[in-house]
């Protein structure tokens, strides 16, 4: 189970050990947590919404990439759903390697992964309203209504 | 028959998630315009849509039982 959605708050550390190996020289720890202020306008909370059964499979599939390109790599993603306060935390990924440069590199490859492919949407409601994000920087367009074959094999 | 679910921003227009719509043998595009019709569903232009928990193109043609999931623009991390 090292790829999960945990409706509950997640423990960094289990997230950790999963990738724990005797052939790491370096464990990277990304986690991502719920920001106050995003372009001068002040969020109260977010809810994320996920398709459960296919993000799982993503996240699988980012996993499987990360094995393809760093063999030696060891991944474990948990990302959270449902309600988050400001400083809550999102995701947490946690990549093994025998070298340094490696774990970086590719926990690096797995959040931007997920923010291309894995169905997740967050829900930010401010004071003045709510609204679901599309893709943070508006700079991915899906005109074949699906990504293209590089955003999703890459 | 096929089940359609729907995600953010659809699931809101729409008030629930899942929706069944006897759509055998259409395309992904012929489904996008059926709900689009049938339910006043906007915006499905650019919105991804996964056959069975695979991403799949705008011509892959739907089979009785399919599972059909539209997916706007992600935004986890």
């Amino acid at each position: 189970m090292n790829f999960e959605l945990s409706k509950k708050p997640i423990d960094i550390q289990s997230v950790i050990d999963k990738v724990v190996s005797r052939n790491a020289g370096a464990v990277t720890t990304f986690i991502g947590t719920v920001r106050e202020m995003t372009k001068g306008k002040k969020t109260l909370f977010l809810i994320y919404d996920a398709y459960e059964a296919m993000a799982v499979k993503k996240l699988e599939q980012i996993g499987a990439e990360i094995s393809e390109r760093w063999p030696d790599a060891n991944t474990a993603i948990t990302h959270r759903t449902g309600k988050l306060e400001i400083t809550d935390i999102a995701v947490v990924i946690a990549v093994s390697t025998p070298h340094r440069n490696d774990a970086y590199e590719a926990n690096r490859y797995a959040i931007e992964r997920i923010k291309e492919i894995v169905p997740i949407w967050k829900k930010e409601h401010w004071e003045d309203g709510e609204k679901w994000i599309g893709n943070q920087l508006e700079t991915v367009e899906y005109p074949a209504g699906k990504p293209e074959k590089e955003d999703l094999d890459d | 028959m096929i089940k359609v679910l729907l995600f953010a921003h659809l699931k809101d227009a729409l008030g629930k998630e899942e929706v069944s719509i006897d759509a055998a043998g259409l395309t992904i595009a012929a489904v996008k315009e059926k709900l689009a019709a049938d339910f006043k569903l906007e915006g499905l232009d650019a919105v991804m849509a996964a056959v069975n928990e695979e991403f799949a193109d705008e011509d892959t043609v739907v089979t009785d039982g399919d599972i059909v999931a539209f997916i706007p623009p992600v935004s986890g991390g």
